[in-house]
């Protein structure tokens, strides 16, 4: 395995939050999704079934609200899948579709009670 | 929760999705995962597009990284196993060892249905199972290949579509007289069929194939009528069999697939099944069905950890599926057997989008939506909760999805 970095060992982790209120802290890996950091990470409720296409809505996250502008607004596609879902909220988005980067050190998402 | 080892044969959808969730239910003891493709878990899905296009790697379709592996203390080990001797809980293997177990998970797979002609056996004849299959067919592949797929199913449409992509030229046989004929409605078949021809594939129906024709590799394929259409290579897509063989010599109850009850458990109480291999009675549709698909193995992956570590979890998320060809993109919610009506959202003789709902004596069963994520997500609650949306509203373009949702279910008319 190669050696962290030291943006590795610096950066804050993004925290993922079960319905239940247990949080997950994952370190960031920059370029990959935050699907792929919670898959990699083991974080309950989040399967990525169709591996981060999109296609499957079950990777649903809601962001803090004043993450959102960091984090980026959802798609239209994301949009019209989410929006089905009864724990839609205006910062919702799918993990797949969000790449971490060096910004989202230290950023919080929950997780909705059921994915799609 | 520390019980002794969880063996898990098989390195499939189910086995990773089996190493994630026996640890977030509990599960503290060892867990070994045995595959004998030389690779940790990777998606299958993409090996018939993106894979077989060249546009990803195998590390980029690993659905877990080896880290995960790592930090989940699980352990991956590269065999073959032969046997299962249920008396003494251990499974021998094919360079002449053994591994004990306390529980055993079998993510068996499916395999290609082989074809039996004469010719079968040539070079340049293909199926379409793991990576080294893609492999061969890369290697294989030239700009001016002429392929002959036979079957047109998903599989079968969806390599068409990638190696039309590419630039071969494709012929596609099927034996029935529509392609998708047993899974979609005629509407659907039909749109597929007007998309492939518009591509410039060789769709040719109710066709059957008498023999692969050639010296040492594939140089045609001789059609039961006489025609012969000159071929360089031949890809098999005719379906699917279960792995079953290694279940069925130790005794544990099989019947086109391992037969599992809803938690999981085959006949011997230390042994589980999830994925394509297992085969169970469905409460939703009320009978007995086996899957070929990720979220149905991912389902059973969830189920059988929960079991294992003895919490109350009975299968039970809708059964749904995913098939992309050229830009299209198809999602399925639930299943459509037995359906006697359909309701078309959107116009599938014309364009690129639209929506297909099934219904079985007024009752919404399942939904075909081409790039229709709207529909999809729509269909996929509506089945979940039991909704049944009227149909002349569902029909109707300017019907907002959502509002159909909360209205009151609406009984056959």
């Amino acid at each position: 395995m190669n050696p962290l970095t030291h943006e590795e060992i610096t950066m804050r982790p993004v925290t993922f939050i079960e319905h239940d209120g247990t949080a997950h802290e994952v370190a960031i890996l920059e370029g990959e999704s935050l699907m792929e950091m919670a898959l990699g990470s083991a974080v309950p409720g989040i399967d990525g079934d169709c591996g981060g296409e999109a296609a499957c809505g079950t990777c649903h996250i809601i962001v803090d609200s004043k993450w959102i502008s960091t984090v980026g607004t959802r798609s239209e596609q994301e949009g019209q899948m989410l929006e089905m879902s009864p724990e839609c909220e205006s910062s919702s988005r799918l993990t797949c579709q969000v790449t971490a980067c060096e910004a989202l050190a230290g950023l919080t998402v929950r997780l909705p009670e059921f994915q799609m | 929760m520390d019980d002794g080892r969880v063996l898990i044969v098989g390195a499939s959808h189910a086995s990773a999705q089996l190493c994630a969730s026996l640890r977030q239910e509990g599960w503290s003891g060892e867990i070994l995962l045995v595959g004998d493709e030389p690779s940790l878990p990777y998606q299958r899905p993409p090996l018939s597009k993106t894979f077989l296009a060249g546009t990803s790697t195998l590390d980029e379709l690993l659905i877990r990284k080896p880290e995960f592996y790592g930090k989940q203390e699980v352990t991956f080990r590269q065999a073959r196993v032969t046997a299962i001797t249920r008396s003494a809980r251990t499974v021998e293997l094919a360079d002449g060892g053994a591994l004990t177990y306390d529980h055993l998970v079998l993510c068996l797979g499916a395999r290609p249905r082989r074809l039996s002609l004469p010719g079968s056996d040539l070079a340049g004849v293909h199926y379409l199972r793991d990576a080294a299959d893609i492999g061969g067919i890369r290697d294989g592949l030239t700009p001016s290949s002429h392929v002959v797929i036979i079957g047109a199913g998903y599989i079968g449409l969806e390599t068409a579509a990638c190696l039309r992509d590419l630039g071969a030229t494709v012929s596609v046989l099927e034996a029935a007289d529509r392609v998708l004929q047993r899974v979609t409605a005629p509407e659907v078949s039909a749109f597929y069929d007007r998309v492939h021809r518009e591509a410039g594939v060789d769709l040719r129906l109710g066709v059957g194939v008498a023999a692969i024709e050639g010296d040492d590799h594939v140089e045609g394929v001789r059609l039961a009528d006489g025609d012969l259409i000159a071929a360089d290579m031949v890809i098999v897509g005719i379906g699917v069999v279960p792995n079953v063989e290694l279940a069925d010599e130790a005794g544990v109850a099989v019947d086109d697939g391992i037969v599992i009850d809803g938690h999981g458990r085959t006949n011997d109480p230390h042994i589980f099944a999830a994925g394509d291999c297992a085969t169970f009675l469905d409460r939703r549709y009320g009978r007995q069905i086996r899957l070929e698909s990720v979220p149905n193995a991912v389902e059973h992956a969830k189920t059988v950890a929960a079991t294992i570590c003895g919490k109350d979890k009975e299968i039970a998320a809708l059964p749904w599926f995913w098939s992309d060809q050229f830009d299209l993109k198809l999602q399925i919610a639930g299943l459509n057997t037995g359906f006697d009506e359909i309701v078309l959202r959107g116009d599938p003789a014309a364009g690129r989008g639209f929506a297909c709902f099934y219904f079985n004596g007024g009752q919404l069963i399942a939904a075909d939506c081409v790039n229709r994520p709207q529909e999809f997500a729509f269909a996929k609650r509506a089945l979940t909760q039991g909704l049944s949306p009227n149909r002349d509203l569902l029909a109707d373009p300017d019907t907002v999805l959502l509002s159909l949702l909360t209205a009151a279910p609406v009984t056959a008319g």
